[in-house]
């Protein structure tokens, strides 16, 4: 992974430095509650319901054990003893001080990280896959790119204050695990007709109020361009984006409103000028960033036997067989598999992680993977290079902690955002509605026999929870000061991606479980074959769903 | 006479400020609006909104564009300055209105190299705030060449 040297580690170290005084001044109340918003939500600072609420940046979500091991050392001093796993792969702390927000900055300075830009109307953490340099399906890593999109955006002088957030996204694979369509830019590494790798982007996605799919602005782009490219598209958002009205401020807004064909002409106009000047990457340096995410020291193993020694144990303990089976994924090297560290237990929120989970976490990753974990926009976490002779006794160790739940990719396996427990942005609560859900459908037969639903929660419309692109989604909305539930079906973040479409009148939050009910009887009623629920939506369309859920009851 | 920040110094304004229903004149500062109708006026204010484009032809004769921000968080002004020391305007390019000493920094690095703040009692300590960082990633016009071509 990316190691700082002594230049990042100034800018870090600047960055504390600048944050404790803009602190200490507004403490002292030589600046304004609103002129200290921007500053502390650029450190990524909220001031929520109950308490303050840190997001830590973990870049395109990649950390290492010395990290994470920090990080629960800070939930345990700073905070009550865990995090949240959000869905830009961040890290979250729900109850830290204000005042002793500098100290933890400069904790995390320490070892290499920080909240730069976690929050605030600039340009947010890159995310990409969380099985880059592991999956089997990849034309490139696209993880040397999100860090040079990472240095080239953090502290960028001419976009620090845009007229809303803006979210990159970069995604190297068949299957789009990081959801590049509902961006503000997605960036898709493709080839071109002479077989030269290079950059698909689209620009306009994103969820929220009014969820859009992103647009081609330019079918491939020489990897030499990507940065002044990205900053022509950002300097057209910045002179045009829409500030007299936040829920309008979004770049998908523009695009739309200009049409795709005169906002790539308005990019186009702009990069004219910044085309081929020092921004453009060199050589040197895309391999520089190449040089840090090379292939760990794999062990020679011999596929076959591996493979048998694991069906044995598998033979053997059924528990762990299924596990195996939902929770692990293929690998690019022979003998090794990529592990999901479920945080979608029953009776815990979902994504949260405790500081001993961490901890622990920490040491499998240094025992079984080469130090290095990652956390995923579904929020769970991944060891992403385990020996296959390893995977027994690294599961019996997660299952200890209630970390190897087997429901990667299931229903129970629900993206959830902190919702009305927390955040003061939303209407409604999400994880109880969660909690709900999964004690309903904890049988796991049952759970299987579902096959992949991804179900999106957001207790709002800011759509933390992604529930626009959940192949069901579940929206908090508030009328007359009490909490409902809009469901809506057959979104996708896949390369097809859609945006769900709404059932009908919103729950109450004690019917949604009973609503999940119908809707999940209904599929299976109708499904032909091996057909997924999404599959079974496309072809039914939502009628049958309707009319079941709304049916009178006689 | 009310001082400023101009090229790391605390000086005097020499110049009156933008009078939008005022006459043009010496030393003062104009709306787009005025210098487009006086185009040998040497002093114009951009404001958000306000297209620099019409400046581009006059860079040479200009000795001073004032970029305006009326709110702190409206970031246009950044553009515009970038854009036009990209373009060769190399008078004073002065931020004014209400942003604050932490954007400094930033404002330096897209080329202003004067800052009026709207409360010029706390200029000594504003000028600290052009030293909050050491080193940048992007090219600018402050360094103008990124890191990656510096390391």
């Amino acid at each position: 992974m990316y190691v700082y040297d002594a230049y990042d580690q100034r800018i870090v170290d600047d960055r504390v430095a600048q944050y404790r005084d803009q602190t200490a001044r507004y403490l002292a109340g030589e600046i304004s509650e609103e002129q200290f918003l921007p500053l502390r939500l650029q450190n990524g600072l909220y001031v929520q319901r109950l308490a303050p609420m840190l997001r830590i940046a973990v870049p395109y979500g990649l950390l290492n054990s010395t990290q994470l091991r920090k990080l629960a050392e800070i939930s345990r001093r700073y905070d009550k003893g865990y995090a949240h796993v959000s869905t830009r792969q961040n890290f979250q702390l729900n109850w830290p001080q204000l005042e002793e927000v500098p100290d933890i900055l400069a904790e995390l300075a320490s070892v290499q990280m920080h909240a730069i830009q976690t929050s605030g109307n600039c340009i947010r953490n890159t995310t990409t896959d969380q099985y880059a340099g592991v999956a089997t399906d990849e034309l490139e890593d696209p993880r040397p790119y999100c860090e040079l999109i990472r240095q080239w955006s953090t502290l960028h002088p001419e976009f620090a204050f845009l007229p809303r957030k803006f979210k990159i996204a970069v995604c190297a694979t068949e299957q789009d695990r990081a959801a590049v369509h509902a961006h503000d830019i997605g960036l898709e590494l493709v080839k071109n007709d002479a077989g030269e790798v290079g950059f698909r982007v689209l620009a306009g996605g994103g969820l929220g109020r009014t969820p859009m799919i992103g647009q081609e602005v330019c079918p491939w782009l020489e990897k030499k361009h990507l940065l002044s490219y990205l900053e022509a598209i950002l300097r057209v958002y910045n002179l045009y984006g829409r500030r007299d009205n936040k829920f309008k401020a979004r770049i998908k807004i523009l695009v739309k409103a200009m049409g795709v064909e005169s906002f790539r002409d308005a990019v186009e106009k702009e990069w004219a000028s910044l085309k081929d000047g020092p921004t453009t990457l060199t050589d040197e340096e895309m391999d520089r960033a190449r040089s840090f995410f090379t292939e760990p020291a794999y062990r020679t193993i011999d596929a076959v036997s591996a493979e048998a020694e694991l069906d044995a144990q598998c033979t053997a303990d059924p528990i762990f067989a299924n596990w195996v089976r939902r929770n692990t994924v293929s690998h690019r090297k022979a003998g090794y598999r990529i592990v999901n560290v479920s945080l979608k237990a029953t009776g815990y929120a979902p994504g949260d992680v405790s500081d001993k989970q961490m901890e622990l976490i920490a040491d499998l990753a240094d025992e079984y993977a080469f130090g290095e974990l990652r956390t995923t926009h579904q929020q769970n976490m991944v060891l992403a290079d385990v020996e296959m002779a390893q995977l027994y006794s690294l599961w019996q160790k997660l299952q200890a902690a209630a970390l190897a739940t087997p429901n990667i990719g299931y229903l129970t396996d629900l993206i959830c955002c902190p919702g009305g427990d927390y955040c003061s942005l939303a209407n409604a609560k999400s994880i109880p509605v969660a909690e709900a859900i999964q004690a309903r459908f904890e049988d796991l037969d049952y759970l299987y026999d579902l096959g992949p639903i991804e179900l999106n929660i957001s207790g709002c419309m800011n759509a933390c929870g992604h529930h626009h692109i959940g192949h069901i989604g579940i929206l908090g909305v508030d009328k007359k000061g009490q909490e409902f539930y809009q469901v809506s079906l057959g979104g996708s973040q896949d390369r097809d991606a859609s945006l769900g479409k709404i059932l009908g009148p919103s729950f109450g939050q004690e019917e949604m479980p009973d609503v999940m009910e119908k809707l999940l009887t209904t599929y299976l009623d109708l499904r032909e074959e091996e057909e997924t629920f999404l599959q079974t939506y496309r072809r039914v369309g939502i009628d049958p769903f309707k009319e079941r859920v709304y049916a009178k009851a006689h | 006479m009310p001082r400023l920040i101009k090229d790391g110094a605390i000086v005097e304004d020499a110049w009156l400020p933008v009078d939008p229903e005022g006459e043009p004149g010496d030393n003062r500062i104009h709306t787009l609006a005025q210098w487009q109708a006086n185009p040998s006026a040497n002093a114009v204010q951009l404001e958000p909104g306000d297209e620099p484009w019409p400046l581009l032809e006059a860079l040479g004769s200009l000795e001073l564009i004032a970029v305006n921000f009326p709110v702190f968080t409206d970031g246009r002004g950044f553009s515009y300055a970038r854009e036009l020391r990209e373009k060769g305007y190399t008078g004073e390019l002065r931020a004014t209105g209400h942003f604050q000493r932490d954007q400094m920094t930033y404002l330096r690095r897209v080329g202003c190299n004067a800052f009026a703040l709207d409360d010029d009692s706390k200029l000594e300590a504003a000028l600290a705030s052009l030293q909050d960082f050491s080193e940048h990633y992007q090219a600018s016009i402050e360094p103008e060449l990124p890191l990656f071509r510096r390391r």
